[in-house]
Formats: C-alpha cells, structure tokens, sequence
C-alpha cells in the first residue's frame, strides 16, 4: 500500500482546516427549510406590534386604548403603567445605563416605543395600533451633538437630573453621558509642541445602520403549568439574554430557555435587547400565550442599533520625514437618548483605543466624550469590532492628510511608520498587544499586483487632461477576540467562550459552542476545526449554536470573536478528547502512551506497521473497553478565556473615477489583502470579505441616517436608505498572506469585520486622492453624487 | 372584513385558502400554507426576499394580494428540487457559496429561475442587471453571480 497516498487521502477526506468545505448549512436554506424565528408558529400564539411615538421629544399627556381594546380580536394594550409595577418600564443597557421599554412621562426620541398591542394576527394589531390615541406636548429638540453640553441645550435625560456620577465617568452635563481617555495627555501634547511637522484633520463618521434583511423580532412563550420561559429571538448573545431576562423577571436561569435559530444576518444589529423583546416577553407572561413580535423595516432602521456617529479629530506629530512622532485624537460620540452601546463593560468607547493602526508611534492621546440626542440608542454594531471602524478610519485618514501635506507618497508614508515584522508581540502606546503582523510583505503584494507605480503615472496624465482618478490606499490593524476576562466583560460576565465535543460510540460527533452564527458558516468551520484535531470527516460532525437548554454558555457571535474565542474553545475541547484517545489506544495496543504517534485519524505504534487504532475504533471502545479507572464515554468541555485578542491586518486598494459634471464615482477596481493567519475554509473567508466590503461601499458612498431639526429621521426605508444592488456593487479582488497569530491554538484571528472595517476608508481615501492635487485633504462620507457634485462645484471645476 | 375563497397552483398542487382581500400574497404562503421559504425583507418593494414565479414571471409577493393569484400558476422555493433532487440552479448556489445567511436566498433562486430561462447565456453584465430587484447583505452578490453563471451553464449541458 502506498501509505503517503493513503496518508493524503484520509486526510483530504476530513475536509478539515484549510479545505473549502461546502457549506453543511446550504442544503435547508435552499429548500427554504431553514427555521427563522417569523416562520416559527405556536398552538395560541398572538401578535404584538408597537404604537410608536411621531415626536423626538415630548411630553406624554394620556394614552387612551378604549377602542383599540374594543376592536374584535385584540386580546392587550400594554403601555408604561402595565410595566412599572413590575420595574419594567426601563430596562439595563450593556452600557450601563437603562433604556425606556415603553415611555412613561415623555419620549425621548421618533418612533420610540409607546404601547405594546396583543392581538389574533398582524393585520389585526396593525390595525389596532391606529386606534391608540396618545397626547403629546413636544419638547425643544436637540440633534446636533456639538450643541448637547451647552448652557441652552434642552435636558434629555429628566430621569438622571442630579445623577451626575454616570457608569463610566462623572458627567459634566445633564446631556453628557461618559469622558473616556487613554494614552498620556501631557507628554502627547509636548510632542506636538515641538514637533517640526503637525497636521489636523476634522472628520465625521456619519450615523448609519446595519439593516440586517431580516429584521428584529422575537416569540415569547411563557408556560404557566411548568413555569418555564421559552423565547425564539434574534439574538447574537441568547445565554447573556439569558441571564438577563433571569434576572430581570426573577424567573431562575434552569427555568428560561432562549432560542437564537437561524438568523438572517445579524451584523451587530441583534446584540442587544430590544423593548419588543421585553414587552414581548411580559405580555405572553400576562396572557399566558405565545406572543410574537417582528418589527418592519422602517422601525428597523429608525429605532434599532445604529452604527458610528464619531465626530473625530485626528492629529499628528511627525518629523520632515514623514516619522510619526505623536498621535492626538479627540472624539465627540453621539449615542442617541439611550446608551445602549454594545460594549464590553470597561469600554464605553469600545477599542477606540486601537487608534494608533499599523504604526509604531511613540505618544498617544485619545479622548472620548459621549452625549445624549433625540436619537435612537446604538453605537457599536455593522461590522464595527467595538469602534475600531472609527479609529481605523481616523489614523487612516490622518496619515493621508500628514502625506500629503510633506508631498509624501501615501505608500510611502507607511512604509516608514509600519510597526515592523520583528517587532512583535508590539504594545502600543494606549495599551494593546498586537500579536503578529508582516505589514510590509502585505503592502508590496498589493502594490505589486496593481501596478501602483503604473496608477499614478496614469493619475498624473488624468490630472493634466482634468480628469479626476483617485487611490485610495488602507493598512489597517484591527483588533478581535474580545476578550481576556481580566479586562473584557459584559454586564460583568467574563468574555470567554465555550465548546463542548461530544464522540458518539460509532464515531460521529456531537458538537455545541457558546457563539451564535448568522450566515458567517460556523456549523461548516467549526467542523472542521474538530475533524482536523480528531480525525473525524467534518461530514460525520453536527454542530449547534443557539440553544441555551443545550450549548455550552458563551458570550455569543460580534467583533469577529467566535474564530478567536470559540474556535480556540473547539481546538481545546478537542484535543481533551485527543488526549484521553491517546490513552484509550495504549491500552488497545498494549504499548505506552509515548510509543504512539498521530497521523491524521490515527494513533500508530512507532515503528511498527499496521499497529494502529483509528479515533473510530477508540470510540467504539471508550464505550466499552476503557483502562481501569477511566471514565467511559468520549466527551470534553472547554471554556476558553483568551490570553490576548487576535489582530489580523490587511492592505486594501481602490481605483475610482469621477465624473466631473454629475459627481457620479465609477469604482474601477478594489483589491483586498487580508491575512488572519490559519485559514480555516478559504471559501467562507472569501464570502465574508466580498459581504464586508460591499457593506463599505454601502457606508462610504451612499448609506447615511440624516435627522432634520425636528428630530425626523429622514431615509429611514429601503426608498433612500442605500442598499446596493448587485448593478452598483464593484467587483473585488481578494488576496492574502498568512501571519499566525502565536497564541491561538490553531493561529487562527477573526476577519469577518476587516473588510468592512477597512474599505471604509480606502474609498474615502480614493475620493479624496481625486481631489488631492486641488488641495483637498478630507471629504466627509458618504460620497453620493449630489455631495461629490457640490465639491467639484466648490473647487470651481465645473464647465458651465 | 368578510374573507374571499380563492384557488390558485402552488408548486403543481391546486390550493384553496379563505383570505380577506387585503391579505398579501407573502403572507398567505407563509402564514396560511406554512411554506416559508420566502421572506420578508422590507416594506417598500424593494429586496425581492418574497421573490416567487406567478405564470412565468418573478413577482414580489410582498407586492400582490392573495386574491389577485386566484387561477394562477405559483411556484416557491420549497418546489424547486424534485424527487430526483436539488434543482441545478440550487446546487449551483451550494457549489459557489452564493448564500451566507440564506435569508435572501429562496427570493434569489426563484428570480435566478426565471431570469435564465429569460436569458439562458447571461454575461456578468446582463446577471447584474437581470438579479438586480433582489437585495443581499451577506455575499457582496460576486459569488451569486458566479452560481447563475454556473448554473447557466450547467443547465445548457443538462
């Protein structure tokens, strides 16, 4: 027998890590077989909808239900009054302020939550939300966050007057919500003092919003007779829901079950708890039946999660050669009425700190103020990694505006800050540990493959015809895994995760973790995580997420941490099973654990051929045939708390061309490198770049939530909210290296969010290279035509 | 609201439901004929989840009312495969990762049927187009693409 072939074989019959496996979940949601929670339906179930308030700030002076009670089929109204007496009418947020379930004295922002009502389907409640009468006595308006901490600003918050020690900080207004610093003020400032070079750039990152296709939504299922609690919801966290709703209802933990099933995307939109959750929740509580709750678009896109809302100033300190000698970043945040920022709980501006990019830089400054709008709550959420979004987006910006203001060229500029290849494990100045990175090898790859120097020799013959092409170029770190308990938490919960592994008697595998998937393939990858470890084809391996009756409590699936911290989990539990196989084949084979060696699927006796038990013919006698002593059966659990986050990186470039009497951008060509070390299914790495960039597209260049003076959102449905179509979107490129990270089990880092966290600015930065030789150093997204169109029309560029 | 009886073809059977004439089509699939393979995805008409074939052409069911399918021919995703297995359109989906969190998916395949059968050579160019009433969040639309072209093919040489 030709044993190398055979060796190959087995091995390419895992379909382990490293094989782009087809994916294990393709065959039900293309039947249209999967189980998202609206198609869930239960004996008894009821419809709940929300009467919302048109204001963003009012008074409520009554809220008559009399004739949405009356209506036939209309079983509740529940409004603040029903949920007070319970301490229901506010709820904790992850950030550690409370949010209105459904407003009591007055609402705080447009199509907040006012009334929940119950009734036989959604027609019916739809029709009985039109019959709730509420009285309102608007209330001055504030939206512009840089008017929130003045003298005139109207009080959002009357519910904290007087509390001015908030979670995070003191507040140094009624409007103002946390200051958050990290790095050395002082000896920042020195530098920038006396550095030879400084430059400043002001920049917003526009509120947007994740939008995930499938809405939020929820069916809550008290059952009186066993006193349990079932609720099917969206949820990328369901046992910290779990938890939550335990102690929120005083319902014991054993005695609530939620059920996260399939997600129709997620992208951070569905980390948090929603009033429809717990009005849902109290309502079937009350009535004793299911009651299912699944909001629309609009009420999506207006009053969940929103993403960003930085108003950032970046600046830095350099020498004439481009160094970087200090960074200084100032940040306004606008959280909307709410903190609800999904955040770890010592982080009220997420890993804002990560600032400092790919480059070695010596100081750094960065402070964080929060305030409170007529807005809805959100922050982090749409591929954001804890507002690393943002803080890749103002040193990525900011080292452009230093390039171009030395006549530097911006791969240049780079070249010489990278934080280099023998340099890590590097700390930053504000505190991380980057665990790996070959910066410059990714750079020269993307430089290579378009044919950089080429680009701008082309930009230079546009630019003297007038036309415009900009490059953008972004190397960005970001960082994911979050995190190492003894700094990362929610809600006081230690941020691990978790794996439980389960070797039947015939060899097929059981295999549960605390993360939640929603699209990204964790019950492919995860399979295969396990087959290469154990030598079991990812075929023969089940996965599920989402259960809390069932999976091991993990903190859930956001800021790219299932790789990180589930899939260490799943590596670790696997080889707890490995280790104790070894023991169960000495014992087979009559031979000491030290005389075996592993190939692929099986322990062998060194030196011996054909002595040899495979990890099937193990777990047949894990069953039945142990060493004395040993426990039966084939099984393991690890919680894995991560020693450090992962920080995979990337090098992203984008061509465009502008049309200079309309403002329309053609993206002529993006190519993205990402290296997140191991790769576990190049195929789903792929799919989740292509998602993520698209995403950035969407961000960079048309998406925006705009609220006018009144507080009106504008936009707020697919009519102007920029979703693009498969006509708008640009065709990628994908590239990568592969740079480990040395302390994952398997050197895998997450990279779901790199793409969009790191295209963002590339198309700034392209937009802006445009308009460079003009003197131009910052455009504000999104960079629709109308807003491109006004700035050729301010540069005078325009024929007519 | 007094309900209507209405007949129409769904996936090759004869169904007859009891709706009220406001009712909308996506909801009488889902809700009273539990095929819930399309979805809903907005309510401006614009993401094509609900995507299903009426008489030989995609329709946003989010978009019609039951009543107005009465004598219809409707097919979903749930009557794509056959007994001799998956549709080759849906392996096709399968073979070049054109879904994530599947969501879009039933309304892509049910427009996919139908566009190649509209064009059953398609350039990327004329996919874009051809796909372009159906929304995605999760693939960036290069992989779909790539799974209609295969499909395409694959459907020429069946």
């Amino acid at each position: 027998m030709d044993t190398v072939a055979d060796k190959q074989k087995r091995e390419d019959s895992l379909n382990g890590v490293g094989c782009s496996r087809k994916r294990k979940e393709d065959a039900r949601f293309i039947q249209g077989k999967g189980n998202y929670t609206d198609d869930i339906k239960m004996p008894g179930m009821l419809f709940a909808d929300m009467v919302r308030s048109p204001y963003a700030h009012a008074r409520i002076i009554s809220i008559n239900t009399e004739k949405a009670l009356a209506l036939p089929g209309v079983h509740a109204v529940l409004t603040a009054a029903d949920l007070k007496p319970l301490n229901l009418h506010w709820m904790p947020t992850l950030a550690g302020d409370v949010q209105a379930v459904l407003a009591d004295e007055k609402v705080h922002f447009q199509y907040q939550e006012v009334a929940l009502v119950v009734a036989d389907d959604r027609y019916i409640a739809a029709d009985a939300i039109d019959l709730v009468e509420v009285e309102y006595e608007e209330l001055p308006v504030l939206v512009d966050p840089h008017k929130a901490m003045t003298t005139e600003a109207p009080i959002l918050r009357e519910d904290l007057v007087g509390k001015m020690e908030g979670a995070h900080s003191t507040r140094k207004h009624d409007n103002h919500i946390f200051n958050w610093q990290a790095g050395e003020k002082d000896a920042t400032d020195r530098v920038f003092d006396a550095a030879e070079v400084t430059v400043s750039q002001d920049m917003v990152y526009h509120r947007v919003h994740p939008c995930p296709l499938e809405t939020c939504g929820c069916v809550a299922s008290m059952d009186k007779i066993n006193g349990k609690l079932t609720v099917y919801l969206t949820s990328q966290a369901p046992h910290v829901v779990r938890t939550v709703v335990s102690m929120l209802s005083g319902l014991p933990e054993s005695s609530v079950r939620i059920v996260s099933p399939d997600i129709g995307g997620g992208f951070g939109n569905k980390v948090g708890i929603y009033p429809g959750y717990v009005a849902s929740i109290v309502a079937s509580i009350v009535l004793g039946v299911p009651v299912k709750w699944v909001e629309d678009r609009m009420e999506n896109i207006s009053t969940t999660a929103f993403a960003r809302d930085y108003h950032m100033r970046g600046e830095l300190a350099a020498d004439s050669n481009g160094i970087i000698k200090a960074l200084r970043v100032n940040v306004l945040a606008d959280h909307g009425a709410f903190d609800s920022c999904a955040d770890p709980s010592k982080f009220p501006a997420g890993f804002m700190h990560i600032c400092t990019g790919s480059y070695d830089i010596p100081v750094a400054h960065l402070n964080v103020d929060g305030v409170y709008t007529n807005k809805a709550p959100g922050g982090v959420s749409y591929r954001c990694s804890f507002r690393v979004t943002e803080a890749v987006y103002v040193i990525e910006r900011t080292i452009d505006v230093l390039a171009q203001k030395l006549g530097i060229d911006k791969a240049e500029i780079r070249r010489r800050n990278f934080v280099k290849k023998e340099q890590f494990p590097y700390t930053t100045c504000l505190g991380f540990e980057l665990d790996s990175g070959d910066y410059h090898t990714a750079l020269e790859k993307v430089l290579d493959a378009v044919d950089y120097k080429g680009l701008r020799r082309e930009q230079e013959e546009k630019r003297a015809n007038g036309e415009l092409m900009g490059i953008g170029l972004v190397t960005f770190t970001e960082v994911v895994g979050a995190g190492p308990s003894k700094s990362c938490d929610i809600l006081g919960v230690g941020m691990f995760d978790s794996a439980e592994i389960r070797v039947h008697p015939t060899g097929s595998v059981m295999a549960r973790m605390g993360t939640i998937t929603q699209g990204q393939g964790h019950q492919t990858t995860y399979a295969q995580i396990i087959a290469s470890e154990l030598g079991i084809t990812s075929d023969e391996i089940a996965i599920e997420e989402g259960d809390t009756d069932t999976s091991p409590y993990g903190l859930g699936t956001y800021g790219s941490r299932s790789t990180p911290v589930g899939g260490a989990a799943t590596a670790v539990a696997a080889r707890k099973i490995k280790a104790k196989a070894k023991k169960i084949a000495a014992h087979l084979l009559e031979v000491s654990e030290d005389d075996l060696e592993w190939e692929v699927d099986r322990f062998k006796v060194k030196g011996v051929p054909g002595q040899e038990k495979t990890m099937k013919d193990i777990a047949w006698a894990a069953y039945n045939n142990v060493p004395e002593g040993m426990e039966p059966g084939l099984e393991a659990v690890d919680y894995y708390d991560p020693p450090n986050f992962t920080f995979p990186f990337g090098a992203y470039l984008c061509v465009v061309d502008i049309d200079k009497d309309t403002g329309v951008t053609d993206i002529r060509r993006f190519y993205a490198l990402d290296d997140c070390g191991t790769r576990i299914n190049p195929m789903i790495i792929d799919g989740q770049i292509h998602g993520g960039l698209t995403e950035g597209y969407a961000v960079a260049m048309g998406q925006e939530m705009p609220y006018d003076e009144e507080g009106n959102l504008l936009g707020n449905t697919l009519m102007d909210y920029f979703l693009p179509t498969f006509v708008e979107t640009p065709k990628w490129e994908t590239d990568y290296t592969v740079t480990p990270s040395p302390h994952h089990p398997i050197g895998a880092k997450g990279v779901a969010e790199s793409p969009h966290v790191g295209s963002i600015p590339t198309f700034t930065s392209a937009m802006v290279d445009a308009f460079a030789h003009l003197d131009v150093t910052h455009m504000d997204m999104p960079h629709n035509a109308y807003r491109v169109w006004k700035q050729i029309k301010a540069l005078g560029l325009l024929d007519n | 609201m007094a309900k209507q009886a209405v007949s129409f073809t769904l996936n090759g059977k004869t169904v007859d439901v009891l709706v009220e004439p406001r009712e909308l089509l996506i909801h009488t699939l889902r809700e009273n004929l539990n095929q819930t393979g399309a979805h809903i995805g907005c309510e401006t008409s614009h993401c094509g989840v609900c995507t299903v074939d009426i008489d030989g052409e995609s329709v946003k069911s989010c978009t019609l009312l039951t009543v107005q399918t009465a004598g219809s021919d409707v097919k979903s995703v749930e009557g794509m495969a056959t007994a001799d297995g998956l549709h080759v359109i849906q392996q096709a989906f399968v073979d070049e990762h054109g879904l994530q969190c599947g969501f879009c998916t039933p309304g892509m395949l049910m427009r996919a049927y139908r566009f190649l059968q509209e064009n059953p050579d398609p350039n990327d160019e004329e996919i874009r187009w051809g796909m372009s009433g159906n929304l995605c969040r999760c693939t960036g639309y290069q992989n779909i693409i790539n799974a209609v072209k295969t499909a395409a093919k694959n459907l020429q040489q069946a």
